[in-house]
């Protein structure tokens, strides 16, 4: 009953409207939560992961304003709307203008085809994790488009850097999705939580409990973290590298919007990890089902969250070429195992075969590549010099 | 859904729109964006006729691979600061433009007065991905597989044109 | 006029746009831009057709229209690879500088 509140209160609210406007109104009630929720949940974040990197790095985080500092958020969107817009001379007006408004556009359409919970999808679409990854192409060109309007040489490097990057990691995280998609046989992100919602035992049917399911959630994990310029990818924005890379030009509301979106990409990442991956809006063991579908998604939400924050606050950032060298010679030959190793435990018959077979074949491609990626660049002994 | 409805007259607008524009602005990168807004309207318009795998595919494919490789090309051969006037000199554009309208002519003249125009009994129903999925591999895994070597090709060729040769010879 | 015949017609127009441009534009880029504009509206012809006309199998102009799209793709990549090889060589992309006709 609790699991079904937010569907009942929708079919209640369209029954009080008249039947001529009831496709609009239904439409309405559809977006205008998702408009609503995530947002808070950015301006939350903000909070969290200041407060998250300023344990970790042995400082207390904002704590000036409001009761342990819940309140920044407000400060800052008031800071964001109240400094002066400044747009360069020799920037081309139009693109700079449009680059923050196409990013905001394209970072709050996946979240359409993400299931909260149960019955709780804004558009079920056949092809949904299609959607998700075409819509994520797209923002590749926003990005571009903000350093390239800012005629800024190292605004245009850091798009440059940041594009190459997406496109990079875009084909690990295509790859371990399509071994999820082959062990369900069905693109519909619906259809990708009901697959995983049995109990064996104690144990849920999530795809992350098999080993090729483990290996590409870590995968696909590391992909998102580079598909959203997270550290340790976020070389084309770090602060201390090229001052903030692709959005320097920006100021005030637009840099806020370019904030929002970045994290509004990585939620929606991190939901279509939760589907494919963990479960979508199961839960994890069989005696916590009474508790609603909408807070375990928005449980395991937080915790990929807290996971992004915790690696911020403790990798170092990966140098261009590192990054690039690590796409493309070890997690797309990694990807393509998983997707063999996910065929092998499709076919085979269940039991002690399957998970030995699975585990060889990623075990092995692991060692294997780990070695050869290794061994490319070795690095000298480092010699210390200290003074006499 | 009409076909000849809001949607789909604002839809062809706007494709039609960002073509002209993307063989008309003056800066190279600013054609290149046109075209990528050009190439989101058809995809547009195949999701607005029922084909939903076609249509993300066109919106992942050519708004999110080709358009960025023309656009990091662009910038690649220097077209991004340099101002050439886009247009070739005197005589030239008005042929082409002249062939381009001739050529519309007859192809609408053609569709005007077909007389094979009229749409058949059943609407197409919506191809679902499981069905793309068995035909591919059950009726059509001889192209399936010709593609998968024609792309590795096209892969190893532009990697071996584009690369920068070691021992340069001038 | 029928749905199909409009969704012709956006095509044949797409495909004049994109067949002028090429025939008109000095840059190498932009002619292949052009084409790709050309192979769209061809594109949109079998998707139409698809829907309106009288169709041979219940997926074959989707998957006509999925094969085009690789081969175009495929072909402006190595279209965009020759144009770089090309511009290193001659260090322009203008066509009328790369016609070697003295103009």
């Amino acid at each position: 009953m609790l699991d079904q509140v937010f569907v009942l209160l929708k079919h209640w609210l369209l029954g009080y409207s008249p039947a001529a406007i009831q496709p609009a109104v239904s439409i309405l009630l559809t977006i205008v939560p998702i408009l609503l929720v995530f947002p808070v949940l950015f301006a939350l974040t903000t909070v969290l992961e200041r407060k998250g990197l300023g344990r970790i790095q042995n400082r207390y985080g904002p704590n000036r304003v409001g009761f342990f500092g819940i309140l920044q958020p407000l400060a800052d969107a008031l800071k964001s709307l109240t400094k002066e817009d400044i747009v360069p001379a020799s920037a081309d007006r139009a693109v700079h203008f449009l680059a923050p408004l196409v990013l905001l556009a394209v970072a709050f359409l996946p979240y359409a085809v993400l299931p909260i919970g149960r019955n709780m999808i804004a558009a079920n679409l056949d092809a949904g994790v299609l959607f998700f990854f075409a819509i994520g192409a797209i923002s590749e060109l926003s990005v571009f488009m903000a350093g390239w309007s800012s005629r800024n040489k190292y605004s245009l490097l850091g798009a440059m850097r940041a594009v190459a990057q997406m496109i990079s990691y875009e084909v690990p995280l295509l790859l371990s999705s399509i071994a999820v998609i082959m062990a369900t046989g069905s693109l519909s992100t619906v259809e990708i939580v009901e697959k995983q919602a049995g109990f064996s035992g104690i144990f849920p049917h999530w795809y992350v409990l098999t080993p090729w399911g483990f290996a590409g959630f870590i995968l696909f994990m590391i992909s998102a973290t580079a598909e959203t310029n997270r550290s340790p990818f976020d070389l084309p924005e770090g602060e201390s590298e090229i001052i903030a890379g692709y959005y320097i030009e920006y100021s005030g509301f637009k840099f806020a919007l370019f904030f929002l979106g970045e994290y509004l990409g990585m939620f929606a990442i991190s939901g279509l990890g939760i589907t494919l991956f963990l479960g979508g809006w199961g839960a994890p063991l069989p005696f916590l089902t009474w508790i609603p579908s909408w807070i375990w998604f928005f449980a395991k939400l937080l915790g990929l969250i807290i996971g992004f924050i915790w690696v911020r606050g403790t990798l170092p950032r990966l140098r261009m070429d590192q990054l690039m060298s690590f796409a493309w010679k070890f997690m797309l030959p990694m990807a393509l195992v998983i997707v063999v190793a996910a065929g092998a435990w499709r076919f085979l018959p269940l039991g002690l075969t399957r998970w030995l077979v699975s585990v060889a074949f990623i075990a092995v491609a692991y060692v294997l590549l780990a070695r050869g990626v290794e061994t490319r660049n070795k690095t000298a002994k480092r010699i210390y010099r200290f003074a006499e | 859904m009409r076909p000849m409805s809001a949607a789909f007259l604002i839809l062809a607008v706007v494709t039609l729109v960002g073509a002209c524009a993307a063989m008309m602005l003056r800066g190279l990168v600013h054609c290149a964006l046109a075209l990528a807004v050009a190439f989101a309207g058809i995809g547009t318009l195949y999701l607005s006729l029922g084909a939903q795998f076609l249509g993300l595919a066109q919106l992942l494919v050519y708004v999110g691979a080709i358009a960025v490789l023309i656009v990091f090309v662009i910038l690649l051969t220097r077209g991004g600061d340099s101002d050439s006037p886009p247009l070739a000199p005197a005589a030239l554009p008005i042929t082409g433009i002249l062939v381009a309208m001739a050529l519309f002519a007859v192809l609408a003249w053609a569709v005007l007065h077909s007389f094979a125009m009229h749409p058949s009994g059943q609407p197409a129903s919506p191809v679902t991905v499981r069905q793309l999925g068995t035909d591919l591999m059950a009726g059509y895994v001889f192209p399936l597989e010709v593609i998968g070597l024609m792309l590795t090709a096209a892969l190893i060729g532009a990697v071996i044109v584009a690369m920068k040769e070691k021992q340069g010879t001038q | 006029m029928t749905p199909l015949t409009g969704c012709l017609l956006v095509s044949s127009l797409l495909f004049a746009v994109g067949l002028a441009g090429a025939l008109t534009r000095r840059n190498t880029i932009l002619v292949l831009v052009g084409i790709e504009l050309m192979l769209n509206a061809a594109n949109l012809n079998f998707v139409a057709f698809w829907r309106f006309g009288h169709h041979a199998g219940p997926s074959t102009g989707v998957i006509f229209g999925l094969f085009s799209i690789g081969v175009a793709a495929a072909e402006a990549a190595v279209g965009l690879a020759l144009i770089l090889a090309v511009y290193r060589h001659a260090k322009t992309t203008d066509l009328s500088q790369l016609t070697g006709r003295p103009q």
